[in-house]
């Protein structure tokens, strides 16, 4: 039997940015949420809480573009340029917020400067981030290998819904992680904050969820015809169960739960999309089989991707666990 | 059309201004990250303390420039599609899988252990740090090696054939990976990347030499500095000139542009040092050249014939007073870095490389001489193949997106602005790092406490504290 590439690149690329949402997410939540720490002594802690990471979790989106680019070349050629102005703010608000890790610390009169550039970057790049997602859902018109639409199509009120809705959910994930992180003063007050954020995510994915279905005929008869509307039971009740474990560990003040939980979530999120999207890569237009590139491109990275994913993965929880446990005010090499 | 011309002139300008700005970053982490993992290794070996105070002083400046890098670098890899989608879905499947084994193989493991590097000595203890130190360098070379080898097959395509939809199908990945120009490029890159980092550690040294305000460690600097100079100078002028014979093989164009010879010489071109290229009028004003020398150059032989522009179509040339002129700026400055190595030994052998202000001062003035070298060099190698992005197969005017140029335009302002605040920002706090007053630990220092076992010395961690803490904080 032959190995079908596409739709196991599919799945990989699928599972790249799965995996820069829920860990780009906390940090640029960690960001999405400084205007609610004003203490120069809380903020310096939240950076630190994310300081040795960020960077990883960023490799990600940079795998999920260039593996799209790889594997899906002719995705890469069309939702690009259709997505011109949200991916241009995204990377705009990336460069911000990232350079703002290192230089904060080294100014004083500019702090306040590179606080902005921090949570106003996180805030930009998951607002985009967003609308990019809710641009996808909405459907991308391809002809001759090109994008044929207009510049501003992707903006609608269903992609600005899907942009807060985002940027709502990754605040959850970035007070989550500071529940787990931080002590006193500053987690009570994550505490506080990751349950109003449980409610607005859970409301946002719903919105979401219920209008998702009315934008395109396939999205309808996927969540509503027989047999995937199983789907349209489960998932919502994962969900109730997800937002359950969050507010029991929230209020019972656990310290890891609360986090897991809101990835859960996000998973379930996550693969609520994948159900609405298959076999489109970019939907309506091209389906995963149409976007994918040559055999020979397609099986020479996935013998790289198959021994070095799991290494990756391996080494990041490594880097994971040496900053395990609750961050140290007085450490931080700064 | 004109205003496809104009979208595709704004995104050759847009690309050509973001990767200038990214190449300036990984140019100088390359090979800090190499000095950074010498250094550490010197400190476990010899155990002297005054290694892991420079460890400690340019591992702050590191992690400024590579945060730089690593958001000017995604800028690039969502360029690609943004602007350049023809191009991307052409030739994505070759391009595409040897960026995505540079993000699987340097990407994640720069960033994995960075973390571990910049933040993680105490807890982790000196072996294991060392490794992630040696790990990063490691995928810094690594990131290298891929990029370089997307760009030189760009060059010097091979290992492919064109299916129907018009893209290029990977045939043989050996000789994609390993196309005609990549083994000259990558070389001459990493050297240009160990020369560009030596220059700047070099300037840094001498200024505090000057000031006098840290003796020791800035003694150190400076004669690691020079060393390097001195040693690489030499052989990266050796691999340009080899570079430069491969590309007159492959790219025969771009080498007639770099000399400024738009006429075939049948009996031995002349080196033409400086001059004005005219390229409505076909030839070179005011030139100054050295008859049948570029003959000998290039073929090692004083009346070997030598092909001019006049033998391609007029619509293939590249642009020649761009390629010209860039090229003799990095030529030049790579003999005035020969000369300051040279120079440096000169000043070792008489025993006053310490002492010898003049020598500081050019040493301080040749700072930013890699960075300059580096783009010079990198505008020869892409202005000089045009009108081309992929050689001989794919016009650039032919790959870019079906952009409106408004979008383009608009970008680029925004680019434009960002960058120069931004990185504008990030260098003066380098430069400001660099400046700060280095602390030069006691001599006795390095032996006593730090040589005890234990998790991690604690002098050493605060000493580094203080230096950071107090040295440049509050300014
Ligand atoms: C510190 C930096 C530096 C220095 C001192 C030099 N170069 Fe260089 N050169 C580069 C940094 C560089 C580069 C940035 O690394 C380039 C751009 C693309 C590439 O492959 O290397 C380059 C390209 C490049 C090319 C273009 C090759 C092509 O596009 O096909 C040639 C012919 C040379 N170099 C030759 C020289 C010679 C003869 C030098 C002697 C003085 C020299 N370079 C010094
Ligand atoms: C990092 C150092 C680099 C510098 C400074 C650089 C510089 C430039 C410049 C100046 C141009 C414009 C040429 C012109 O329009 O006349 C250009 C074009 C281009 N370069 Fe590079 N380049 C670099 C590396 C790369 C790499 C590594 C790649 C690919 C993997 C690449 C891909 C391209 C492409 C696709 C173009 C086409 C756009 C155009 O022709 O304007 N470049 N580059
Ligand atoms: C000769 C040209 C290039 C070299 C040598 C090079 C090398 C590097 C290096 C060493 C880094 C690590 C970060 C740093 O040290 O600053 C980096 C970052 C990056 N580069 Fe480049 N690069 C080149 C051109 C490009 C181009 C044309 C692209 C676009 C596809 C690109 C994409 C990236 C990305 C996405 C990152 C961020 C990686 C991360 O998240 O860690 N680079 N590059």
């Amino acid at each position: 039997m032959e190995f079908d590439l596409p739709f196991i690149w599919a799945g990989i690329i699928a599972f790249a940015v799965l995996a820069y949402v829920i860990l780009d997410g906390f940090d640029l939540g960690v960001g999405i949420l400084f205007p609610f720490f004003p203490e120069k002594h809380d903020r310096d802690v939240m950076m630190n809480s994310v300081a040795p990471v960020w960077d990883g979790n960023e490799t990600w989106l940079v795998l999920g573009g260039g593996g799209l680019m790889a594997v899906f070349p002719l995705a890469y050629a069309t939702i690009l340029p259709a997505l011109y102005a949200p991916i241009i703010a995204m990377v705009i608000g990336l460069i911000f917020r990232g350079v703002a890790f290192e230089y904060r610390w080294r100014t004083r009169r500019a702090e306040y400067l590179w606080n902005w550039a921090f949570s106003g970057g996180s805030m930009l790049a998951a607002f985009a981030q967003g609308i990019t997602l809710g641009a996808l859902v909405q459907g991308i018109p391809v002809e001759n290998r090109a994008y044929v639409g207009g510049w501003w199509d992707w903006l609608t009120p269903f992609s600005i819904m899907t942009g807060i809705a985002v940027v709502v959910g990754y605040a959850l994930l970035g007070a989550t992680w500071l529940v787990m992180k931080t002590h006193g003063d500053l987690a009570d007050r994550a505490r506080d904050l990751a349950l109003k954020c449980s409610f607005a995510t859970v409301a946002a994915m719903g919105i979401v969820s219920l209008w998702t279905p009315f934008l395109e005929p396939q999205y309808l008869d996927r969540w509503f015809g027989y047999p995937t509307a199983i789907f349209s039971v489960v998932v919502p009740a994962l969900v109730l169960g997800c937002l359950y474990a969050l507010i029991t560990g929230i209020r019972k003040r656990h310290d890891s739960r609360p986090f897991i939980a809101a990835l859960g979530l996000f998973v379930l999120g996550y693969a609520g999309i994948g159900i609405s999207f298959y076999p489109y890569m970019v939907p309506p237009s091209l389906t995963i089989w149409d976007a994918a590139a040559p055999e020979e491109s397609l099986s020479f990275l996935l013998a790289g991707a198959l021994v070095l994913v799991p290494i990756i993965l391996a080494y990041t929880a490594y880097s994971y666990w040496v900053f395990r446990g609750k961050v140290d005010p007085e450490e931080g090499y700064h | 059309m004109f205003e496809s011309f104009d979208a595709t002139l704004l995104a050759r300008f847009q690309f050509a201004f973001t990767v200038s700005f990214h190449i300036i970053f990984p140019a100088f982490s390359i090979g800090l990250a190499s000095y950074l993992a010498v250094l550490e290794g010197l400190w476990l070996w010899k155990k002297d303390g005054v290694y892991l105070e420079l460890f400690n002083f340019w591992k702050t400046i590191f992690a400024v420039a590579f945060g730089m890098g690593v958001v000017s670098g995604i800028v690039m890899s969502y360029q690609f599609g943004t602007n350049w989608s023809v191009f991307s879905d052409k030739a994505g499947p070759i391009i595409g899988p040897l960026m995505g084994y540079e993000v699987l193989t340097a990407f994640f493991l720069e960033a994995g252990f960075l973390g571990v590097m910049l933040f993680g000595l105490n807890r982790v203890g000196p072996k294991l740090h060392f490794l992630a130190t040696v790990m990063v360098a490691v995928g810094t070379l690594i990131s290298a090696t891929w990029i370089l080898s997307a760009n030189s097959w760009m060059q010097t395509p091979a290992g492919f054939a064109m299916n129907e939809a018009g893209q290029f199908v990977p045939v043989d990945w050996w000789a994609i990976v390993f196309n005609p120009s990549f083994p000259y490029r990558l070389t001459h890159m990493v050297l240009a990347a160990y020369l560009t980092t030596a220059f700047v550690v070099g300037a840094c040294g001498a200024w505090h030499l000057i000031r006098k305000t840290a003796p020791r460690r800035a003694q150190k600097m400076f004669s690691m500095a020079m060393w390097m100079a001195a040693i690489v100078a030499p052989i990266q002028i050796f691999a340009g000139d080899m570079h430069g014979l491969n590309t007159l093989e492959h790219q025969p164009a771009k080498v007639m542009a770099m000399e400024g010879h738009y006429q075939s010489h049948p009996d031995g071109a002349p080196l033409i040092l400086f001059g004005i290229p005219n390229s409505p009028e076909k030839r070179v004003d005011y030139a100054i050249e050295i008859p049948k020398l570029s003959s000998l150059i290039l073929k090692h032989d004083l009346n070997a014939p030598l092909a001019g522009l006049d033998t391609i179509p007029e619509e293939l040339h590249p642009p020649v007073g761009i390629v010209f002129w860039s090229f003799r700026v990095m030529v030049g400055l790579g003999f005035a870095m020969l000369g300051i190595g040279l120079w440096s030994l000169w000043c070792r052998y008489r025993g006053t490389l310490d002492s010898n202000v003049w020598l500081h001062r050019a040493a301080i003035a040749m700072g930013p001489a890699g960075f300059v070298a580096v783009l010079a060099g990198w505008v020869t190698t892409e202005v000089g193949r045009q009108p081309y992005t992929v050689y001989g197969h794919l016009l650039t005017a032919n790959s870019v997106a079906p952009i409106a140029a408004p979008a383009v335009a608009a970008s680029l302002i925004a680019f434009i602005i960002v960058y120069f605040f931004v990185f504008g920002a990030g260098t003066f706090y380098i430069l400001r790092l660099m400046a700060r007053l280095p602390r030069d630990p006691m001599p006795e220092l390095g032996e006593g406490p730090l040589r005890s076992s234990g998790i991690m010395p604690g002098p050493a961690i605060h000493s580094s504290h203080a230096n950071t803490k107090g040295g440049h904080h509050g300014v």
